[in-house]
């Protein structure tokens, strides 16, 4: 019977389906637990307030976030040193989120349940996002204008969310100016004293250099004086009001509008609100610069460095590829050659990236960085600008690690263009590269296309050889911006893998970065497939504008 | 092939040949093929073939499979260059000027004589840039030019009435036989002036054979073509001339009513009474 079952093949069947599924719920798994994770941390949760007495203690009073709960069992409780009674199975212990770290030091405490007294979500808990800090938790008392109190009570909410408002507004006007246009007369600045250096060195430093100098700078000084009066102002503004708040201990803390981003209230808020709130947040996270160690706040420059460094290298590395395959395969004479050249481009692509990151360190950046310094920038010797880590470099080692990939792939997009194509356009008259041209390529592309599609999913993820080659935890500026040359291929970069490993592992405040962490890698899956999509999308309808012939 | 009894359409040979219009214009040389040996590496292909192609005639090579009709043909715009470790002794003069001398450009050649390959090979491009594709590797990109081109070429082809409402659309969405007939067009819209056909309606159906038969009587008028056809009937229906090759040599040359109704050698005899092949 059994061996009847076993000729029949469909064990084996079971057992293909059983691999398939397993690797489908894994996938599932992996996507699922990321997403919740890092979704969930955009949801308001509820504030709880606990009357809390360890034994032999007075009763006190806890305010925070409830996030996670843990059981242990009685045995292994009593071996870490908690004191159990014997109708005790379990200890059931809460990790609560109590914030104001300036206060009580730490933003995590844990709780055990039999010691909470009572507890309740009273709808007059506030949370205060502050830029310093972290989360505040506890009551609104009232709110300061100029040290003098404006509103108490009820009435402190409403009049604090107008307040707020307007400080927010007044914030963004001050980081425009600081950043945008003061930055600008920075980077003008800068770049006025490398060309004084510049002209000192060839010589040609003269008086009318020095006037024109002087009076470029008088102009870049007057500028910064006109923004330093207006910032003066702005700053006088946004110090008026602040709010005063009670803690959990009764504490009552001066908190000045100028460092809080956002006050809610979750407990008071309904279903709409809640939703409200979550897409705000998520937007805020997509779009804002971080905060707080990258513990807080936003990830937009280390979305924007990935997308950049993954365009930059598919430019790299496409037509390079693509020129390796041609000549490979229409070109060089097939013989041994050609053979140890592919066996040895196949094995590239299974060299481990972080060898890829010190090649890139010690050839791109320290050599040809180094001599590209030493050749057209000595006046801003002996600052580094191409001979330190940057943009260009990590682009360029990445399509260095990706190169294989697409030769690999052209190569074989290649061979599969029927001979009777290339006979067809070489009896009319047409030359090798003119067929090449117009004929083979044109018909390969769909395949050059796969071959990018597999080096961007490789590049985007890849964290090893670009804290090598020019990723940082915080960049001060986008590589993209305002100044000329607009695109700044020496820059340091922020990018998603890495801030994964950094939030997560370098972090000073683990367990508050730890939602970050998973939101980040949901993000950076995220963003790897919207980049394969568009490769995808692409391919496919080059792929029906080239159907090869049939048969 | 087993020895069988000679296939009845030997008999209707005479017939078809009878029908056949005989042009009244003098034979003048165009291709003359003079020592021709061809090596694929070692082994010897095509062995000393001589033999004379005249201008606005059609001459077809047959002969079984492998006997090297398809390689001489392609030695006439030098494809065989593609083709690695070849090896070409002899010469091949077009127009009195050898074809392998090595001041010729190969691409200009290929002009000059035009070529079909057996099974249909468009590009995957409207039909619209498969015909004008010629023109454009020339450099010639005049709108109207190409326009005027597309449709005489088209009309020669005998396609353009079933094809000119779509110019625009994928060549690959023709039939088999409207593809061979797109890339015969495309193959005169450079205005050769030899037309290669290798087994030009072996993939087709009949009525498709049939309409590039005809094409080939029409085409004849403005062209010198070769042909090569695994099809007897064909080859007497389409051919003015006719050539039997054996295992890389050529055995006979002729008119084909001569050479199919009264052969001199007694392979040619063997071959077109179906005895083997």
């Amino acid at each position: 019977m059994m061996k009847l079952w076993f000729k029949s093949g469909s064990p084996w069947i079971w057992l293909n389906a059983a691999a398939v599924s397993t690797c489908l719920i894994m996938v599932v798994a992996v996507l699922s637990l990321v997403f919740v994770r890092g979704v969930g941390n955009f949801w308001p949760a509820q504030v709880t307030q606990f009357s809390y007495q360890e034994e032999g203690k007075p009763l006190s009073i806890i305010i925070g976030e409830k996030v996670d709960t843990s059981i242990t069992p009685a045995i292994m409780a009593k071996s870490t040193g908690h004191k159990m009674t014997d109708d005790e199975d379990t200890l059931v212990q809460y990790l609560v989120k109590v914030g104001n770290r300036d206060v009580t030091g730490a933003d995590f405490r844990w709780i055990e349940e039999r010691n909470v007294k009572e507890q309740s979500d009273p709808e007059s808990m506030i949370v205060i996002e502050r830029r310093e800090w972290g989360n505040f938790y506890g009551q609104l008392l009232e709110v300061k204008e100029n040290g003098k109190t404006v509103a108490k009570g009820d009435q402190a909410m409403p009049e604090l969310q107008t307040r707020l408002d307007a400080a927010l507004v007044v914030f963004d006007k001050i980081k425009q100016l600081e950043k945008k246009e003061i930055g600008a007369i920075n980077y003008g600045l800068e770049r006025l004293r490398l060309k004084q250096k510049k002209l000192q060195l060839e010589n040609r430093w003269d008086s009318d250099a020095e006037k024109q100098f002087a009076a470029d700078k008088a102009e870049y000084d007057a500028q910064y004086q006109s923004h330093q009066a207006e910032l003066a102002a702005l700053y006088k503004e946004i110090r008026r009001d602040s709010l005063v708040a009670k803690t959990e201990s009764g504490t009552e803390i001066k908190i000045p509008l100028a460092k809080i981003v956002k006050v809610y209230q979750p407990n008071a808020m309904n279903i709409f609100d809640k939703i409200g709130f979550f897409c705000h947040k998520v937007f805020e996270f997509l779009t804002d610069e971080p905060r707080e160690a990258n513990t807080e706040g936003g990830i937009f420059p280390a979305i924007f460095g990935t997308v950049m460094m993954v365009i930059i290298m598919s430019i790299i590395v496409t037509p390079f590829g693509v020129i390796a395959a041609v000549y490979l395969r229409e070109y060089a004479k097939q013989g041994f050659t050609t053979q140890l050249i592919r066996i040895a481009v196949n094995n590239l692509a299974g060299v481990p990236s972080i060898v890829y990151g010190v090649f890139g360190l010690g050839f791109f950046v320290y050599i040809l960085g180094g001599n590209i310094d030493a050749l057209f920038f000595p006046e801003s010797s002996p600052a580094p600008v191409y001979g330190t880590p940057g943009l260009l470099w990590a682009s360029l080692t990445l399509a260095l690690l990706t190169l294989p990939v697409v030769i690999v792939s052209t190569e074989e997009g290649l061979a599969r263009i029927p001979k009777s194509i290339r006979e067809g356009s070489l009896a009319l008259g047409a030359t090798k590269i003119e067929t090449l041209w117009r004929t083979v390529l044109p018909m390969a592309s769909p395949a050059m296309m796969t071959g990018l599609i597999l080096a961007v999913a490789r590049a985007a993820g890849e964290v090893a050889p670009l804290m090598l080659v020019g990723v940082v935890k915080l960049a001060p500026t986008l590589p993209l911006d305002g100044n000329f040359p607009f695109l700044h291929l020496d820059r340091k970069f922020m990018h998603l893998g890495f801030h994964i490993y950094d939030v997560g592992f370098q972090s000073p405040n683990v367990e508050a970065a730890r939602p970050l962490v998973y939101a980040t890698a949901l993000l950076l899956v995220l963003v790897i497939i919207v980049l394969n999509l568009t490769a995808i999308i692409i391919r496919n309808r080059l792929r029906e504008k080239y159907r090869a012939l049939e048969g | 092939m087993t020895e069988q009894k000679p296939r009845s359409h030997t008999i209707d040979m005479s017939s078809i040949l009878g029908e056949q219009r005989q042009s009244q214009t003098p034979n003048e040389t165009c291709i003359k093929v003079e020592n021709l040996n061809l090596f694929y590496g070692k082994k010897q292909a095509l062995h000393g073939v001589n033999m004379e192609m005249y201008r606005k005639k059609v001459t077809a090579y047959i002969g079984p499979s492998g006997c090297g009709k398809s390689t001489l043909l392609r030695c006439i715009n030098r494809m065989n260059d593609l083709v690695d470790h070849v090896t070409i002794e002899g010469q091949i003069l077009l127009d009195n000027e050898n074809i392998y001398d090595k001041s010729v450009k190969v691409a200009e050649l290929r002009r000059r004589v035009g070529m079909v390959f057996q099974k249909p090979n468009p590009f995957p491009k409207t039909i619209f840039e498969n015909v004008t594709y010629g023109l454009r590797i020339q450099g010639i990109n005049d709108k109207r030019l190409l326009e005027e081109t597309v449709e005489k070429s088209l009309r020669g082809a005998a396609l353009w009435d079933e094809v000119k409402d779509r110019l625009q659309d994928n060549a690959l969405g023709l039939s088999g036989g409207q593809q061979q007939r797109l890339v015969i067009a495309r193959a005169i819209a450079i205005e050769p002036e030899v037309l290669l056909l290798d087994e030009p309606a072996s993939a087709l159906d009949p009525i498709s054979t049939l309409k590039i038969e005809e094409l080939i009587n029409e085409l004849k008028e403005k062209y010198t073509i070769v042909i090569v056809t695994h099809n007897m009937q064909q080859a007497a229906r389409v051919s003015d001339y006719t050539a039997f090759m054996y295992m890389g040599e050529l055995i006979e040359i002729g008119t084909t009513s001569e050479l199919f109704t009264n052969p001199t050698k007694k392979q040619t005899e063997d071959y077109i009474t179906g005895r083997y092949g």
